[in-house]
């Protein structure tokens, strides 16, 4: 049998993704036995004018990790689209945008002055900004354009296959990659994880949760055997993807939501939202006490890292309205 | 210019708000036309996404229409309804939308005229706001 071709790429990501392929340790080797890597950046030095010259669909499986946050990121994107038969979003920037989409609650303005001009660290008496084009003696140099908004994959390109965590848990990537040198996949657009939530799965002790107050991480010493909501710690469990083994709580930290959605919901948030109203108690209920249901609710800060943080890009709304 | 008319999506729960703003009707009561009703079984039915969905889709507000408190009936449904609200509102705010694109009434049966004029007030208001900028809002 010949070899498959594989390749990989980085966009708008932190490189955690590209470790996470090398986490399944030696199984790697059973990769490269199968396949051939074509493109590599954090491992091959792989130029994008040899990429341009491949066959259009040479590439049998390509594994793309990362936002859109950049031409650049998108001019690749449709590149690899072209060369590639399968393309799969590989973790939660490439699948839903993760924490690099958090930077939709801005625009490239307020983004630029803050880096380039107001951090603490920074002196920049001349107001000099990156700009995607300069003129010099030699002629003009570019760089990519910076856009004012973050997309996922598979708002630029259409994407194959989803494999959902930041970064994908080994088990996940793994059967992953089994799935593809076997040819045995599911329908075009499956997320390759379970479908349950996290919750279903969870091994903590659960009672009828009607939670009082809302306690930040750091405020309270979490039991290790009782669920987090039950304990006022918002935990993304009921609106998140299983499959990743639970690392999180078994490190009595709540879930954040890095799996992304169950396959049944069309909004992360909105579901944790809806979860989390259905547990908020508050004293006397029949008399619905509006101040104390807000009381209640002004506990949960940051509402949109808390029920977005890795799913803002693909959300409803997508990005803050900025005037 | 034409003057703007807002567009408002009205989820009504069959038993109270829906029923009220039926009464409204065959009353023969005068008001805006700007709300689109949909019917559900219970304000509690309003999924957080549906209100979202509708935000994306382009509506200039949001209408969420249920029994008042203790003549739900399911019970509880417009408990957890009111909880959701508040959070959306939340939400909304910190997305850079007005709060009062979303609102949430207690209208019975019987208050036909309360819906009329909740449905006034909303658009009035709403024209002074201003279309939703999610209607114009290009992603770059
Ligand atoms: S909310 Fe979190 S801790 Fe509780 S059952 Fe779900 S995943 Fe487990
Ligand atoms: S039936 Fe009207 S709010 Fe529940």
């Amino acid at each position: 049998m010949s070899k498959a071709n594989i390749a990989f790429y980085w966009a708008a990501s932190c490189g955690g993704c590209e470790i996470a392929v090398l986490d399944i340790n030696e199984k790697i080797l059973d990769v490269i036995e199968k396949a051939n890597i074509l493109m590599w950046p954090v491992a091959m030095d792989t130029k994008y004018e040899d990429v341009k010259k491949m066959k259009d669909r040479s590439i049998d499986v390509c594994f793309f990790n990362g936002a859109i946050r950049t031409s650049e990121n998108e001019e690749l994107a449709k590149l690899l689209r072209k060369k590639s038969k399968i393309l799969v979003a590989f973790g939660s920037c490439a699948h839903e945008g993760c924490i690099p989409a958090l930077a939709n609650l801005f625009n490239k303005k307020l983004i630029f002055d803050r880096a380039y001009q107001e951090t603490e660290t920074t002196v920049n008496n001349d107001s000099i900004l990156p700009m995607s084009s300069y003129e010099v003696k030699e002629g003009k140099l570019r760089i990519p354009e910076f856009y004012d908004t973050v997309k996922t994959l598979d708002q630029v390109v259409e994407v194959d296959y989803y494999i959902p965590g930041c970064p994908p848990t080994p088990n996940i990537v793994e059967d992953a990659f089994n799935k593809f040198l076997t040819g045995d996949l599911p329908p075009k657009g499956a997320v390759l994880a379970p479908v349950k939530a996290l919750c279903d799965e969870c091994p903590r002790k659960k009672k009828d949760k009607m939670i009082e107050t809302v306690y930040r991480v750091y405020e309270k010493e979490a039991d290790p055997e009782k669920c987090f909501l039950d304990q006022g710690i918002i935990c993304m469990g009921p609106a998140t993807r299983s499959g990743c083994g639970h690392q999180c709580i078994k490190g009595n930290m709540p879930c954040t939501g890095c799996f992304g959605k169950t396959p049944e919901v069309t909004d992360q948030g909105a579901k944790m939202i809806s979860a989390l109203a259905s547990v908020l108690a508050v004293e006397n209920e029949l008399s619905l006490d509006e101040k104390k249901v807000e009381e209640l609710i002004s506990k949960i800060k940051d509402p949109v890292g808390t029920f977005y943080r890795y799913s803002l890009a693909s959300s409803f709304i997508k990005r803050k309205v900025i005037k | 210019m034409e003057e703007f008319e807002p567009k408002i999506i009205a989820f009504l729960c069959k038993w109270c708000t829906y029923a009220g703003a039926d009464l409204a009707g065959v009353s023969r009561l005068k008001f805006s036309p700007n709300a689109v009703p949909i019917k559900v079984m219970c304000s509690g039915r309003v999924d957080p996404s549906f209100v979202l969905d509708a935000f994306a889709k382009g509506a200039d507000g949001v209408l969420v229409g249920g029994c008042h408190p203790g003549d739900c009936h399911y019970a509880q449904g417009n408990y957890k309804t009111l909880r959701r609200v508040k959070l959306l509102k939340m939400l909304l705010k910190d997305m850079g939308l007005e709060e009062e694109r979303l609102r949430l009434e207690w209208i019975s049966a019987s208050e036909g005229n309360k819906f009329r004029e909740v449905v006034n007030d909303m658009t009035l208001k709403l024209k002074e706001i201003g279309p939703s900028p999610l209607k114009t809002e290009e992603l770059k």
